[in-house]
């Protein structure tokens, strides 16, 4: 039977500040979902929920891994059941390689039993792995002993976060805007590694303001989320649309969750 | 059972009287004994350090009481230390002490002492190398500074002496260790004389039984001569129930290279004084700290780097993990005399607080008074970042992993710059051992 990731109507709030309003998508193993949004409307949030940020707080609603809440779980509990999220901005850990970090990742992802203290990956069996997903990525084998995203480029954080989408192979993964700050080669190369990683075998959440990621990996549904509601469902026409002409139609169908928004996008503003 | 008389015999108090019969068992040349008794003078004037003391504000020592213990010597027990420096090390020579008594005789390779090298224990060489122990001895330390220096020069034991003549390269590192049983003192002294273009690498290091009660009052004498290069390590990893003082200098002369790597892990309390004077043009002095505190230890060091002529660099990095209540204090000092110019000095001080209850002061300060130089000072303190602990989560480490690695992270470079491999090992080891979950 096929892996499900279902959030019902699922409510998140930072500090007293509600962000998602009653979220509902249902995503299978091998489908590809494009989240779509204006800036504030929440859709970074909701990876972050899934994942269990200690900063959002979910006050209603559930997420379900093949009918399980999740919610209670520690992140590494999620990362450990098969849930992965590419960070828009990963943060750097001075002096951890990431040849170590991977290792270390990898093994307790593949072990989900693993207690600390126990034996790693064999280092052989690691190493040819790594290597040829760097290959892939065309990332240049010095990488590996760099610290983990310290001192990266935009585009090297990228590949770096689908290098490990790629070592740890989770059965659903949140791409938040894994394209964002490359130029056009790197993008057509994200979009690919991504293809070949990922698509039609895992559950891809793709957050994106491009189109040649999913021009890539073309979405079975597109939704649009819009003051933390998702206002709109529909296949890859859908995105189509929404890259061609932006968000005009949406916020004149829907003024509430416009008006929502642009509210939180204010506030968010004047916070800055 | 028969009453060790002789065990009883030994325990001589810090009084005149014990004094006295301390000196009646040394049996040491005349000149050391002069010495000696200046400093015993000296201690008898001077009273205890206390908070109105800029360098003692931070630190309160009210609670350590001299009168719990003993001059140093044998108390027929063995203790429970272990190296771990010299894991899986080629040695040219070693040297422990217990209670600051010799644990056996020195080792040292008999080609090095063919070329002219001496190493052992003051007392073993006193007689052969009195001369030159003489013209050393106290040169480089100010034995009477302050109280606990006094002390020290008076009642000091176990000395370490490691002379290199000129132009001969000891490549293999010399290991020494000290320990101490429950309830004991450790007043080694350790002089090390590099003459010119000679070069050597010491690995020092102390520990005993986890909960053994102890005193260390030590010091450190370094001279390294015109082109020399020293690579020296110290690592300190008492029990929680040891106060530990000490003087620690080096003077080190033109061209020449002094790396000197600082593990401060252990004690109770500690107070250290650590400075590098650079005498000679173009010397370089390099030192790296690495400091990790836990329960309710407190480790106060203060270094000073003195540029006395031109041209000379020094760099100086501590880095500090702490936890649970404990703290730590660091006062580093850039002293930049009238004619060093063109100097090059660095100092920094980062901390790590793994606890809302732990503290780290960092104080850091520059006298200068040459026009044309590069001083450059900066500290940080600050908390765990969440953001990391939660990426590292989602990568499937758990919350405890993450920290440990996020800890380790942060000394590594610290552990970059040192160029034994042994001691890096040794250090990483010995910290993601102590870190435990985040309060």
């Amino acid at each position: 039977m096929s892996d499900v990731l279902k959030i019902v109507d699922l409510h998140v709030s930072i500090g007293d500040k509600e962000i998602l309003r009653g979220v509902n998508l249902s995503m299978t193993e091998g489908e590809t979902h494009a989240l779509m949004g204006p800036n504030g409307s929440g859709k970074s949030t909701l990876g972050l929920a899934i994942m269990g940020h200690p900063n959002y707080n979910c006050t209603q609603g559930e997420i379900l891994l093949n009918g399980e809440n999740i919610l209670d779980l520690e992140p590494n509990e999620r990362a450990r059941a098969g849930i992965f999220m590419a960070f828009q901005r990963p943060v750097a850990i001075p002096g951890v390689k990431m040849a170590d970090f991977l290792r270390h990742a990898t093994t307790n992802v593949r072990n989900p039993e693993r207690k600390e203290g126990e034996d790693l990956i064999p280092m052989r069996e690691f190493r040819k792995e790594i290597k040829a997903n760097m290959e892939q990525l065309q990332m240049d084998s010095e990488f590996a002993r760099r610290y983990v995203n310290d001192g990266f480029s935009g585009g090297e954080m990228k590949r770096a976060e689908i290098l490990q989408l790629a070592m740890l192979q989770p059965k659903f993964a949140i791409l938040d805007e894994t394209d964002s700050g490359l130029d056009a080669d790197a993008v057509r190369l994200a979009s690919q590694s991504i293809n070949e990683i990922g698509h039609n075998k895992m559950g891809l959440l793709i957050i994106t303001h491009h189109d040649k990621l999913l021009e890539h990996n073309p979405p079975n549904f597109t939704h649009v989320i819009l003051g933390g509601r998702i206002v709109e469902t529909g296949g890859k026409e859908l995105a189509e649309e929404l890259h061609a002409q932006g968000y005009e139609r949406i916020r004149k169908q829907y003024p509430e969750a416009a008006k929502v928004n642009d509210e939180s996008e204010a506030e968010a503003e004047a916070v800055v | 059972m028969t009453p060790t008389t002789l065990t009883e015999k030994m325990q001589l108090t810090f009084t005149d009287e014990g004094f006295a019969a301390f000196l009646e068992t040394l049996n040491e040349p005349e000149w050391l004994t002069e010495i000696r008794t200046a400093a015993w003078e000296r201690f008898k004037e001077l009273p205890w350090p206390s908070n109105r003391d800029e360098e003692w504000m931070r630190t309160d020592i009210r609670l350590f009481h001299l009168e719990k213990f003993f001059i140093p010597s044998a108390r027929g027990e063995v203790a429970a230390g272990t190296p771990v420096l010299a894991d899986g090390v080629d040695l040219v020579g070693s040297a422990s002490s217990c209670d600051g008594v010799a644990s056996g005789a020195s080792q040292f390779d008999s080609a090095m002492a063919d070329k002219g090298v001496i190493f052992g224990t003051i007392s073993e060489l006193l007689e052969e190398h009195g001369d030159l122990i003489r013209k050393h001895l106290f040169q480089v330390v100010d034995g009477l500074e302050d109280r606990f220096a006094a002390l020290h020069q008076a009642t000091w034991t176990s000395g370490i002496f490691l002379y290199v003549p000129r132009n001969v390269c000891v490549e293999n590192p010399i290991h020494t260790f000290s320990t101490m049983t429950d309830g004991g003192c450790d007043f080694t002294h350790t002089l090390i004389v590099l003459e010119e273009g000679a070069e050597a690498t010491v690995l020092a290091e102390s520990n005993n039984a986890k909960d053994a009660v102890g005193l260390h009052c030590g010091a450190i004498e370094i001279v390294v001569g015109d082109r020399g290069n020293l690579r020296y390590v110290n690592l300190q990893d008492w029990s929680q129930k040891v106060w530990h003082f000490a003087h620690q200098k080096a003077v080190i002369g033109q061209d020449s290279n002094l790396q000197w790597t600082v593990g401060a892990l252990g004690s109770r309390l500690a107070k250290v004084n650590q400075h590098v004077s650079l005498r000679g043009k173009r010397g370089t002095c390099q030192v790296n700290g690495v400091m990790f505190t836990e329960n309710k230890q407190h480790l106060s060091y203060h270094t000073l780097q003195h540029h006395e002529k031109p041209d000379c660099t020094s760099d100086f990095l501590y880095k500090g993990a702490l936890q649970d209540q404990s703290r730590t204090v660091w006062r580093g000092m850039i002293k930049v005399d009238v004619e060093a110019q063109q100097t090059d000095g660095y100092q920094r001080n980062d901390n790590l607080l793994l606890s809302s209850k732990a503290r780290a002061d960092s104080i850091p300060g520059l006298e200068i008074e040459a026009d044309d130089v590069r001083c450059t000072h900066g500290s940080t303190s600050g908390r765990v970042d969440e953001e990391l602990i939660f990426y590292a989560q989602c990568r499937g480490f758990t919350r405890k992993e993450a920290i440990r690695a996020i800890v380790t992270g942060f000394f590594q470079q610290v552990f970059d710059r040192v160029t034994i491999e042994s001691v890096r090992e040794a250090l990483a080891l010995a910290i993601s051992r102590r870190v435990r979950d985040y309060e």
